[in-house]
C-alpha cells in the first residue's frame, strides 16, 4: 500500500479582501480581511474519509474550493501525493490541470451545479473531452454509461439525452458524482453532498458514494454540517469554528469521547441515533462572530461555556491528546 | 450538436407557442419577413431592370412620369422605373444592414463575453473602448471615416466599406449587454464545476457561457439589424452610398438632388422613405418582443410554464 498522504494540507490560509468604503480609505485605516481558512492543516490518508464538520460560515467550502484551486490560496501549501500543487517550485510539484484530472469536487447545490442547456450525456462525458480522454466513441458511450449505472441512474441510455430540468434533485446530484466519477479520481472533495436534498433521498446518496468508496478505495474529504451524516462512514472527523479546525480525531473517538467544548456542543444537539449516547444539550449562547474580527485569544471564548480567564488572550493550538486524536482548547491537556 | 439540435427544436416548439400569442412580434416578424421575400423574389416582381429607361412614343425618356402614365410608381428623374428601383433598393437595403448588423453583433458578442469572462485589464480596455464610441456621435464619424476611405481609393466597393465601418462602430451596446449577462453566468455553480473539472477558457466560454447567451445574442441582433438598416440609410441619403446600385437611401439622395419635392414627384421620395420604415420598425417590433422573452434581465413572466428558449426550467424547478 501506498504510504504517501494523498493529500497534505499545510498551515491553509484564505482571505478575502473587504471592499473598503471610501472613508475608511481616505483615512488610511488598514485593510480588513474576510479570514475564511486561518491556519488550517491536515493529511488524508489514501483510501480515507476524512468529514469536515462545522456550522454555516465556518470556511467548509471555501477549504474545498481552495483545495481544487477555485480559489488561490494566501498562504500555505496543499500537498497532492506528495506533489506541491500549483507551485513551481524545485520540489516534485502537479499543475491544477493535472490536479483536476487525479482530484474531482461535488458541489453542494444539485440544482446550479449542472449546465441547463447540455445533456446528462454531455455533462457527464465532459471530463472525460476536456482531458482529452477515450477519444473512441463507442468506448467513450461506454464510459459514460457505466458511470451512469455505477451512480444509480438506470438504465443509462435513457439519461443520455435528457436535460438537468427534467431531473430531480437526487437524480441530479447522481449525475454530478457520475460526472465527477467518470475519470477514476483517487480523491473526491464533497462539499454538503446531501443538504440541498430532501432527508428522505440523502440516505441513498450517502450509500452510494459509501459504495464508491468501498469498491474503488477512493479518499474522500466530506463537507457537512450535519453531525448525524458524518456517523455514517467518516474515518475521521475535523470540526471546524471560524476558519479553524479545533478538534480532529478517529470518528469514533470524536463522536463518543469529544474534548473541545464546541464539539461537544455540537455533538449535545446532534440527532443522535443511539439514546444512550444522548448528552445533556448544550445550547451555544450568543451568534457566530463574523470572520472579519476575530474575537481575541480563544476565537471560540465569546460563546464558550467553560472559558476561563485566560481564554481572552491565549490562542490554543492543536495539541495531540492521544493517538491521532487533537483537539485545540486551553483547558484541554494531554490524559 | 445534436444533442443542442434536439434542445433547440422542443425550445422552438415552446417558443413558438408563446410569440404566436404576441400580435406586437408577429406584426414585426410580418414586416422583416415580407422585406426579405421581396428582396428575394425581387426579379419576379418587376418587368424593368432598375437602370432601364423608360420611353415614351417618341422615344424620349418618360421623366417623373406618375403611376397612372406608367408602372406602378411611375418614374423618376431619368425615366428610371421607380417600383423596380424600390424592389432591387431592398436587396442593398438589406444586405448591408444585415451584414453590418451581423458585424456589429459578432464583435459585440465577442468583445462583451471577452470582457465579462476575463474582467481585470481586457475589460477596463474594451469598455474604456466602448465609452469612447458612446459619446462621439456616430454619424458624423461614420460620415468621415467613410468619405475618408472612399477618398483612398482602394477599389473596395462602396458598400463594403460602408458594410464595415457600420459594423465596426455599432457593436458597443451588444458588447455591454452581453457583458454584463456574462458576468451573471461566470458567477453560476456550473462554471464553477467546469473549472474543477479542469476545464480551460475557451471550453468554458463555448459550451457552458455562449449556450446561456445565445436567445439573448439572438434578439439583440434583430434590433441592430433595425440600426444598421437605418444608419446605411442615412449614409446612403447623405451620399455615401454605392450610386451604381442604389439602395432605398440612395432613392431617397436622388430624389432630393434632382428636386422630385418641388415636382411634386412623391412616388419617388415617398416609397423608399415607407420602405426604410417598414423594415426598421419590423425588426425593433421583433427584437423588443424577443428581448423581452429571451433576456433573463426582463422578467421572465412570458414564457412562465413553458418550456422557453432561456433555461427558465431550471430555475422554475428551483422554486
Ligand atoms: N468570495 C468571497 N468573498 C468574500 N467572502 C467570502 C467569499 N467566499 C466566502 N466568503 C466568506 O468566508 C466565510 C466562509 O464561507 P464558506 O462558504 O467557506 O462557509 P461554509 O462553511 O461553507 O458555510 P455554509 O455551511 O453556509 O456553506 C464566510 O464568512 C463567507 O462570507
Ligand atoms: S480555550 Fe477557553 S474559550 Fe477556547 S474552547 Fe477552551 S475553554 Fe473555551
Ligand atoms: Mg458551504
Amino acid at each position: 500500500m501506498n504510504q504517501t498522504p494523498m493529500l497534505e494540507v499545510r498551515g491553509l490560509y484564505k482571505y478575502f479582501p473587504v471592499h473598503q468604503a471610501l472613508a475608511d480609505s481616505l483615512m488610511r485605516r488598514p485593510h480588513s480581511n474576510v479570514k475564511a481558512v486561518d491556519d488550517v492543516s491536515f493529511s488524508l490518508a489514501r483510501g480515507e474519509v476524512l468529514a469536515v464538520v462545522g456550522e454555516s460560515g465556518c470556511g467548509k467550502t471555501t477549504i474545498a474550493r481552495t483545495l481544487i484551486g477555485l480559489e488561490a490560496l494566501t498562504k500555505g501549501e496543499i500537498v497532492f501525493d506528495g506533489k506541491l500543487v500549483n507551485a513551481h517550485s524545485q520540489q516534485p510539484h502537479i499543475g491544477l490541470k493535472q490536479l483536476r484530472k487525479r482530484a474531482q469536487m461535488i458541489f453542494q447545490d444539485p440544482y446550479e451545479s449542472l449546465n441547463p442547456r447540455a445533456t446528462i450525456f454531455e455533462i457527464v462525458a465532459e471530463p472525460l473531452v476536456v482531458h482529452g480522454m477515450i477519444k473512441d466513441r463507442k468506448e467513450r458511450v461506454a464510459a459514460v454509461k457505466s458511470a451512469l449505472d455505477d451512480a444509480g441512474l438506470r438504465p443509462a441510455e435513457d439519461y443520455f439525452m435528457r436535460y438537468p430540468h427534467e431531473l430531480s434533485g437526487g437524480q441530479r446530484q447522481r449525475v454530478v458524482i457520475a460526472s465527477a466519477m467518470v475519470l477514476q479520481p483517487e480523491l473526491l472533495i464533497a462539499d454538503e453532498p446531501v443538504s440541498m436534498l430532501d432527508v428522505s433521498i440523502r440516505a441513498e446518496i450517502l450509500n452510494l458514494l459509501r459504495d464508491l468508496r468501498q469498491k474503488r478505495g477512493i479518499s474522500i474529504v466530506f463537507i457537512t454540517h450535519d453531525l448525524s451524516t458524518v456517523a455514517y462512514f467518516a474515518d475521521r472527523i475535523a470540526v471546524m469554528y471560524l476558519g479553524r479546525m479545533v478538534e480532529i480525531g478517529p470518528a469514533r473517538e470524536v463522536l463518543q469521547n469529544p474534548q473541545h467544548p464546541y464539539t461537544k456542543a455540537l455533538i449535545s444537539v446532534a440527532p443522535v441515533p443511539n439514546p444512550r449516547l444522548r448528552r445533556e444539550r448544550v445550547i451555544l449562547q450568543g451568534e457566530t462572530p463574523n470572520p472579519i474580527n476575530l474575537p481575541s485569544g480563544c476565537r471560540f471564548h465569546p460563546r464558550c461555556p467553560v472559558a476561563v480567564d485566560m481564554c481572552k488572550e491565549n490562542d490554543p493550538q492543536l495539541i495531540e491528546l492521544k493517538q491521532g486524536h487533537q483537539a485545540a482548547c486551553l483547558l484541554v491537556t494531554k490524559s | 450538436m445534436s444533442e443542442n439540435g434536439n434542445l433547440f427544436l422542443r425550445n422552438l416548439a415552446g417558443f413558438w407557442k408563446t410569440f404566436r400569442q404576441n400580435k406586437l412580434g408577429l406584426a414585426g416578424g410580418f414586416l422583416v419577413l415580407v422585406a426579405v421575400l421581396v428582396a428575394v423574389f425581387a426579379p419576379a416582381l418587376t418587368d424593368y431592370d432598375p437602370s432601364d429607361i423608360i420611353r415614351d412614343a417618341n422615344n424620349r425618356a418618360l421623366t417623373f412620369a406618375p403611376p397612372e402614365v406608367h408602372g406602378i410608381l411611375g418614374t423618376d428623374d431619368a425615366g428610371h422605373d421607380v417600383w423596380s428601383q424600390l424592389v432591387f433598393g431592398s436587396r442593398i437595403s438589406l444586405v448591408v444592414g444585415f451584414m453590418a448588423g451581423f458585424i456589429a453583433m459578432f464583435v459585440g458578442s465577442a468583445l462583451g463575453i471577452a470582457a465579462g469572462y476575463f474582467g481585470g485589464a481586457i475589460d477596463s480596455l474594451i469598455m474604456r473602448i466602448t465609452d469612447v464610441l458612446l459619446v462621439i456621435p456616430d454619424l458624423p464619424l461614420m460620415l468621415v471615416l467613410v468619405a475618408t476611405i472612399r477618398q483612398m481609393e482602394l477599389k473596395i466597393s462602396p458598400l463594403a466599406v460602408l458594410i464595415v465601418v457600420i459594423g465596426l462602430l455599432y457593436w458597443t451596446s451588444t458588447a455591454r449587454l452581453i457583458r454584463s449577462q456574462t458576468l451573471t453566468i461566470k458567477e453560476r455553480q456550473f462554471v464553477a464545476r467546469a473549472r474543477a473539472i479542469g476545464a480551460g477558457h475557451w471550453h468554458i466560454i463555448r459550451k457552458h457561457i455562449l449556450p446561456q447567451l445565445m436567445p439573448l445574442i439572438v434578439a439583440n441582433t434583430v434590433l441592430i439589424l433595425s440600426t444598421a438598416i437605418l444608419i446605411e440609410s442615412g449614409l446612403a441619403f447623405l451620399g455615401l452610398g454605392d450610386p451604381t446600385k442604389p439602395s432605398w437611401g440612395t432613392m431617397l439622395n436622388f430624389a432630393f438632388d434632382r428636386s422630385a419635392i418641388s415636382n411634386g414627384a412623391w412616388w419617388f421620395y415617398l416609397p423608399p422613405g415607407i420602405a426604410i420604415l417598414w423594415v426598421s420598425l419590423g425588426c425593433i417590433l421583433l427584437g423588443n418582443v424577443l428581448e423581452e422573452m429571451l433576456n433573463p434581465r426582463l422578467a421572465a413572466h412570458h414564457l412562465e410554464g413553458e418550456a422557453g428558449m432561456i433555461a427558465i426550467a431550471d430555475v422554475e424547478s428551483k422554486g
